[in-house]
């Protein structure tokens, strides 16, 4: 049974459909890019999954489940975890809690046992503290363990975002971007955390611009266009269609050679 | 740089050794032992008074600082918090003779609720909405006081009974000060818990980025309504002990310009900082009664105050200095 499916999904921005008519499903426990010219949808598509916009139309279903309603707080505790291309990091936390955050789904939240920090609210506070720094090793942040977020350089931050979504354990993980502004030494290091969450069990969903990078992780690739579906397949499919180099190259790059 | 390593060190390590060493643990016994040694310095009531009415303050400040400070939110309206709790303890203990510790939970509950209910509505509302939102909630409460004559005396306030704890009667200023210095130790402490559990991760999240803290599970509404009822509740306990401590409760305590001087203590002290919020306190209480002949500039001072600190040191007095002593003792 796939993962995650997606039945028509359309968003319309007024006249503009950013996502439209989209039907695609995710296998658990593989790498899946969605790629695409900027403007395709892919971000909408994930701030759709997410919960963040309200679809106009379609349907969403995790794990046979549908979540096409659920806030996105409930979508996460349903296990859908993410990144941003936009940092979205808590600034106003060191970097550690930053992680430690990402374990909320997981621990205690009683007020009173809370305000009186009981036995239960030490020890999920030390094994949140325990799993971070574990986390934070894992995707290379070793050396941060002891920053505040607003001090750590741009490439630490996005492996921290990564750390904190892996923090919740969510059973997809879409990735927006993760590459995007990183040096070639900083995006193989990406790669390689892609295929480890991956070999671990988590299902990832990719969207990325950098195609070395895309076609050297991923099992399948989903190319969108104007918010649809261009095409699909592995990367020796997609790269070879005529359609997607028409969209990425325009029309006289797809001539006949 | 130190100070986070030994933060670091108390969540890793248990023990006795780590439980002193923490920051926390460390800052809270040594206001202890500062409210213990201060009453030395005392010459008459007149300082005990003074210092109730700063513990006091400093309990309704520990709770907006974890609405303003921690969560990000922002409210004018706390001072009617603290005059609902004020007015529940006078008139429950006055007209229906109710016990003085019972009067003061009802206070608390009923605040609670109302807080509870206005707040879903409220808190959807972002910046200057809310502080709007918040600052007519805030009028209305004091706008009922003054109208409900025969409940409230109105304009020209009422008296508050003795406050009874079992067979003892808490009265005089010593006494008082005593009370309040442990409510004080008591509310700083449960805020410190609070901050440093998932909870308190939770509302520095949300203030952080809402989007972030929504992917990551936390239902923010939730915890915005959460933290909005909680220090509700510190401003309507302050205003209960409040109204037993002076034995007089006048309309001006739920006034905007009361909820003004709770806000400036917040940011003076220090934006999410459990014991910035005692110093801004204590600062804004002591300094008009030091400077008691320049009272009529009392709410110009506020003002003074509130644009130099945004100007000079936003963060406020106690992670400023906090941080240069970090920087001091990383160097």
């Amino acid at each position: 049974m796939s993962l995650l499916e997606v039945h028509a999904l359309t968003k319309a921005f007024g006249g503009v459909h950013a996502v439209a008519d989209l039907t695609f499903t995710v296998e658990p426990g593989r790498v899946h890019s969605i790629i695409g010219p900027n403007g395709a949808g892919k971000t909408t598509l994930f701030n759709l999954i997410t919960g963040l916009y309200t679809p106009t139309a379609g349907r969403i279903v995790l794990d046979g489940e549908e979540i096409t309603a659920l806030p996105t707080a409930a979508r996460a505790a349903k296990g859908i975890g993410r990144t941003f291309q936009n940092l979205q990091i808590f600034f106003n936390m060191r970097a550690i809690e930053n992680v430690m955050v990402g374990r909320h789904l997981h621990a205690p939240r009683a007020l009173l046992s809370s305000m009186l920090q009981l036995p239960v609210i030490r020890r999920a506070n030390r094994d949140a503290y325990d799993r971070a720094a574990e986390l934070m090793r894992r995707v290379g942040l070793a050396a941060f363990l002891d920053s505040d977020a607003d001090a750590m350089p741009y490439g630490a931050l996005k492996r921290l975002e990564i750390a904190r979504a892996l923090a919740a354990e969510p059973k997809v993980l879409l990735l927006d971007e993760p590459a995007a502004g990183l040096n070639p030494k900083e995006t193989q290091e990406i790669d390689d955390l892609i295929k480890s969450i991956a070999a671990m069990g988590t299902t990832v969903v990719l969207v990325e611009h950098n195609m070395k990078l895309v076609m050297g992780v991923s099992d399948h690739i989903l190319v969108l266009d104007y918010g649809r579906r261009l095409a699909e397949g592995t990367a020796a499919d997609v790269r070879n269609n005529p359609d997607v180099i028409r969209a990425y190259l325009g029309a006289a790059a797809a001539l006949p050679r | 740089m130190e100070l986070a390593r030994t933060k670091t060190a108390a969540i890793q390590t248990s023990g006795i050794a780590s439980w002193f060493l923490s920051a926390r643990r460390g800052g809270l016994l040594a206001l202890a032992l500062l409210l213990a040694v201060l009453p030395l310095l005392f010459p008459n009531n007149f300082y005990y008074d003074v210092a109730t009415k700063t513990a006091l303050n400093a309990i309704v400040c520990i709770g907006l600082n974890l609405l303003i400070g921690y969560a990000g939110q922002i409210s004018l309206g706390h001072a009617g918090f603290f005059a609902l709790g004020a007015y529940a303890s006078a008139i429950l203990t006055s007209h229906y003779k109710w016990p003085g510790l019972l009067a003061m939970l009802a206070g608390a509950l009923m605040v609670a609720l109302l807080a509870f209910i206005v707040a879903r509505p409220i808190l959807r509302l972002k910046g200057h909405y809310l502080a709007m939102a918040t600052l007519g909630l805030g009028i209305i409460i004091a706008i009922v006081i003054n109208r409900e004559i025969p409940m409230t005396g109105g304009p020209d306030g009422m008296n508050v009974p003795a406050l009874w704890v079992g067979p003892w009667r808490l009265t005089g200023a010593v006494t008082w000060y005593w009370v309040s210095a442990g409510a004080l130790l008591l509310a700083v402490w449960l805020s410190l818990n609070l901050v440093e559990s998932p909870i308190g991760r939770a509302l520095r999240a949300l203030h952080g980025s809402e989007v972030a803290a929504e992917t990551t599970g936390v239902d923010t509404t939730r915890y915005k309504v959460l933290v909005f009822v909680v220090s509700a509740v510190f401003a309507s306990i302050a205003g209960s002990l409040f109204a037993h401590a002076d034995r007089f409760v006048t309309p001006v305590e739920a006034g905007f310009l009361r909820s003004i001087e709770f806000v400036t203590m917040v940011v003076l002290g220090g934006m999410a900082s459990t014991f910035g919020s005692v110093v801004g306190a204590a600062i804004l209480t002591v300094l008009p009664q030091v400077l008691a002949a320049a009272h009529d500039y009392k709410h110009m001072a506020l003002g003074v105050i509130m644009i130099g600190v945004m100007i000079f040191m936003p963060r406020g007095l106690v992670p400023t200095l906090a941080a240069f002593w970090r920087r001091r003792g990383s160097s």
